[in-house]
């Protein structure tokens, strides 16, 4: 369709540029991040506008991972995250089918109250879900993380594994059930098998999300053996007025997990959200 | 499933049961784990932090807590810095929705045709919705610093700004600075969203415009749009909301300064529970937040109905 | 094998109710059509006989066994689907086996069962490919290997041949009125396709807004219709429908055209006169009940249908056999086969004499 029509050069050349100028602001900040967690301390200021450092340095990665805690708040986000990523994504899946495949009472109020907790300011239920969690003995626990989390994912979560199973014809588990399934063996077996990538797509969406929240992390967590990376980063800041080479090098070590998975599910992302994708 | 029993179907007590179970029940069988972590975890609170606003809970004086009726809204209604925030959030939410939508439908145009590389590009330029935001906020407020930052060298240097200096100290600037960074990390949720919207459009309807004699910009206006729209007026109106809840860039980038020009209502909620620990007041806020977006969205809804065909 | 008895069922969705008061007793072999215009039914009928749609009301026994709640597992039933539904995910042999493996039944009985089946349907050389690597034909005839594995008390078709080239129909169609023949079975069959139901069928079900209009052999539905509604249904081209006015001394055409032929008492009713193409015949002016102009002659041929506008009248079809020399703009005299009309009154309803 429209590439018969941008064949001109001159359109050609304009799309390449256009592209060029997407990669380059989507990627300069993240390189700038590299630059100064590879640049030695001494030169950070002095050739703080450099497109390049003149020198370069691991040591910064060095000391983030043996001289500080990084490792274990890194080795917490990934408890959090991936737990957060396969309860959510399990619970999701569920709720999602219940909303592609049956019709009944209440089903309107349900998805009427799943957008609503879209739309509220998450800042609004700080003080009481810290209540409450001081109130069961969570407060410090990566538990009470997976489990805020899991609950502020799971709409959304919902709602695009919603998509991915509209998009599988309900024929199919109507075959397996007259073959003999029962309906939660048809959905074991014939659908579920044919949602893995939405399966991978809602996990690696969750994922990230969980990998970076902040605010909730901040305020149930104070101790140093639970700190999850985002907090325990803060603690760059104030611990070792402000180290900045330290910080940026555990942020990139950091954002390598998140990046790879995003990388991996984006594919899928679009996918599951054209309808009917899958069909055929 | 295991108390199906249908083995025996002549037995109507036993088989009405299942019946039931069916075609009411079971759906909620699927449903009930979100529900009810839906439910305790957001819900519950929200009611208790809806009930906070007419009360006073101030950690530093708590001898004082007890129900206040509307006095916190009061206050808000003279607060001047209320208002300040709320012009704030307006233009805050507008700045950053306008050009995340048109530059992620720009690029969503773009990964809807063919070029090189085509698999890489994209999953480059989706890259910084993976990046946690406090990290975003941090280097992109690294990038506005003159001392350590390119971005003040080449704004002057394109007569932008009169010499290099850290837009983020200036009252008139500030704003910006978050709402780049804002742009940046957003743009590739439109993409995402536009391009699975763009590719489920039936190519022969392009090429019966085609045939039918339209120009690329009249099947762009007469097919693109009209499909695009629900997608749009779903994502826009999210997104927004979103936007307007979204405090952390502001609260790394600027902490809502300089003179509170970057302050908006969810950073001002922040500082108003977490600084000053009166957390009543902070409620009357966020109240008046959601109210402002429920008739946002509910204004949305309505446009939708009427200007959305498909 | 299985006798299948509907008793005064019922199908609403919620308090709208789309079908009521539907009663039918298949026997136990018979090869039944369900026919009619799309959104009369038929489908929904027949998932509520599978069990994937809830009965709403009425009693649906097999071999007098009320199975209204049993689910769709249990049934012994085998359908084949409008578009397949075969396993993505799963080869040919799998996805034919698939009953058997749910089943748990021993692994020789599976592989024994679905070699024969893909022998039978010409499959053999295919049983590892994946659904997506099949052409059109094939997937149908994995749905049919699927269902024929199962060896079930009943086999369900919802509209198995409508996604295939018309060629390709009419092969499959012959290869299931041979399955029929070689199981003896009890099949029943979903179309809006009348030269399916005519060729397939022991017995019709003619299906109109979710009302049975008539049951009947094929031979039944084209010589008696109930109505006028089966009457337009079944026969291809469609039946003429012309007005009368009854008169003293005889049946008359609205343009005048007196028949000549009386009324009994029970055809005093009539209004409405239906005679099928190939019962009308082009003749001399002198013989004709009718003459008007050819306005489109369509040479087929095997036959030639004639489209006369008849002043008075409009247009009436007319198909003679083999080649017919005619013109469009010749005039044309019309006569009726007086023995194969159909009297129709004012409720559409067909008067016997």
């Amino acid at each position: 369709m429209s590439t018969l029509r941008n064949s001109s050069p001159l359109a050609v050349t304009g799309k390449y540029l256009a592209l060029g100028f997407y990669v380059a602001f989507a990627l300069f900040p993240l390189y700038w991040l590299v630059k100064i967690a590879i640049t030695p301390d001494k030169l950070i200021f002095t050739e703080g506008t450099a497109l390049f450092p003149s020198e370069f340095t691991f040591e910064n990665f060095q000391t983030v991972l043996i001289a500080t805690d990084f490792l274990s708040y890194f080795k917490n986000s990934v408890i959090v995250s991936v737990g957060t990523a396969a309860i959510t994504t399990a619970i999701a899946a569920a709720a999602g089918y219940a909303f592609s495949r049956f019709v009944f009472r209440g089903k309107r109020l349900i998805i009427a109250l799943m957008l609503i907790t879209q739309m509220f300011p998450l800042l609004m239920i700080i003080a009481p879900i810290y209540k409450i969690v001081a109130a069961v003995g969570l407060l410090n626990s990566l538990t009470s993380l997976i489990i805020v989390y899991t609950a502020f994912n799971i709409p959304f979560a919902t709602f695009l594994m919603q998509s991915f199973f509209d998009g599988i014809p309900k024929d199919l588990e109507e075959a397996g059930m007259i073959d003999g399934c029962t309906r939660f063996e048809a959905l074991r077996k014939i659908i579920l098998p044919l949602t893995l990538p939405g399966l991978g797509a809602t996990l690696g969406f969750v994922f990230t999300a969980a990998w970076s929240e902040l605010l909730f992390a901040l305020m149930l967590i104070n101790s140093n053996d639970t700190m999850t990376f985002p907090v325990g980063l803060l603690t760059f800041v104030s611990k070792f007025s402000v180290d900045w080479g330290q910080m940026m090098a555990a942020g990139v070590l950091a954002l390598v997990p998140s990046c790879l998975f995003f990388i991996f599910i984006q594919r899928y992302l679009v996918q599951g959200l054209t309808s009917g994708a899958v069909k055929g | 499933m295991t108390m199906i029993d249908t083995a025996e179907p002549g037995k109507k007590s036993r088989a009405r049961p299942s019946f039931y179970f069916r075609y009411m029940v079971e759906p909620y069988l699927y449903l009930t784990p979100a529900i009810v972590l839906i439910a305790l975890v957001m819900l519950v609170p929200l009611v208790i932090g809806i009930s906070y606003a007419f009360q006073s809970v101030n950690l530093l004086r708590p001898f004082q807590s007890g129900w206040v009726g509307l006095a916190n809204f009061e206050a808000l209604w003279s607060d001047r810095k209320f208002w300040l925030a709320m012009t704030n959030t307006f233009w805050w939410t507008l700045g950053s929705i306008f050009f995340q939508f048109f530059l992620g439908l720009g690029l969503a145009m773009l990964l809807n045709t063919q070029f090189h590389c085509k698999r890489i590009v994209q999953a480059l330029v989706f890259l910084p919705w993976a990046v946690p935001t406090f990290l975003s906020a941090l280097t992109w407020a690294w990038l506005f610093n003159p001392t350590i930052g390119p971005l003040p060298h080449w704004l002057a240097a394109l007569g932008i700004l009169s010499e290099p200096f850290n837009i983020l100290g200036d009252k008139h600037l500030a704003m910006w600075g978050p709402v780049t960074a804002n742009v940046w990390f957003g743009i590739p949720f439109f993409a995402i969203t536009l391009l699975a919207a763009l590719q489920s459009i039936p190519g022969e309807l392009y090429e019966a415009a085609e045939i039918d004699g339209a120009t690329a910009w009249q099947s762009f206006t007469k097919i693109t749009l009209p499909f695009l729209a629900p997608m749009i007026a779903i994502t826009v109106m999210l997104r927004t909301i979103w936007i307007a809840n979204f405090a952390d860039l502001i609260f790394v980038m600027t902490g809502g300064g300089p003179a509170n020009s970057t302050q908006i209502l969810s950073t001002y909620i922040f500082t108003t529970a977490f600084r000053k620990l009166d957390f009543g007041y902070a409620s009357a806020i966020a109240v008046a937040l959601l109210g402002l977006l429920l008739i946002y969205a509910a204004i949305l809804l309505v446009l939708r109905r009427k200007l959305v065909k498909i | 094998m299985a006798r299948i008895e509907l008793n005064n069922i019922a199908k609403a969705y919620g308090p709208v109710e789309v079908m009521r008061d539907i009663n039918l007793t298949i026997d136990d072999g018979e090869f039944i059509v369900l026919v009619g215009p799309s959104g009369c039914g038929k489908s929904t009928l027949l998932r509520m006989i599978a069990g994937l749609e809830p009965i709403s009301g009425g009693d649906f026994t097999v071999d007098g066994k009320r199975m209204n709640e049993v689910p769709p597992r249990d049934r012994d039933m085998a359908m084949v689907f409008q578009s397949y539904a075969l396993y993505p995910h799963m080869d040919v042999a799998r996805n034919m086996g698939f009953s058997l493996e749910i089943r748990k039944a021993a692994n020789e009985e599976r592989v024994s069962k679905v070699q024969e089946a893909a022998r039978t349907l010409g499959l053999s050389k295919l049983t590892e490919r994946l659904p997506k690597q099949l052409s059109g034909g094939q997937r149908q005839r994995v749905a049919m290997g699927r269902a024929i594995v199962r060896d079930p008390s009943a086999f369900l078709f919802d509209e198995p041949l409508s996604n295939l080239d018309a060629a390709l129909r009419v092969e499959m169609r012959l290869e299931i009125a041979r399955l029929h023949q070689r199981l003896k079975a009890t099949m029943i069959y979903v179309t809006h396709d009348q030269v399916e139901a005519l060729t397939l069928a022991d017995r019709i079900v003619v299906l109109n807004a979710g009302d049975i209009q008539q049951v009947g052999t094929p031979l039944d539905l084209y010589e008696t219709p109930a109505n006028k509604f089966v009457a337009q249904f079944i026969g291809s081209p469609t039946m003429n429908i012309l007005e009368i006015e009854p008169k003293q001394g005889g049946l008359s055409l609205k343009n005048g055209a007196n028949l000549g032929v009386g009324l009994t008492n029970a055809q005093a009713g009539a209004r409405e006169l239906g005679v099928r193409p190939e019962h009308l015949n082009i003749v001399s002016p002198e013989e004709a009940h009718i003459s008007g102009t050819a306005e489109l002659v369509e040479h087929l041929g095997s036959d030639t249908n004639i489209h006369a506008n008849v002043p008075g009248i409009g247009q009436v079809l007319v198909r003679e056999h083999g080649h017919f020399a005619l013109k469009s703009g010749d005039p044309v005299g019309i006569a009726l086969d007086l023995e194969k009309t159909h009297l129709f009154d004012a409720d559409g309803r067909r008067l016997a004499a």
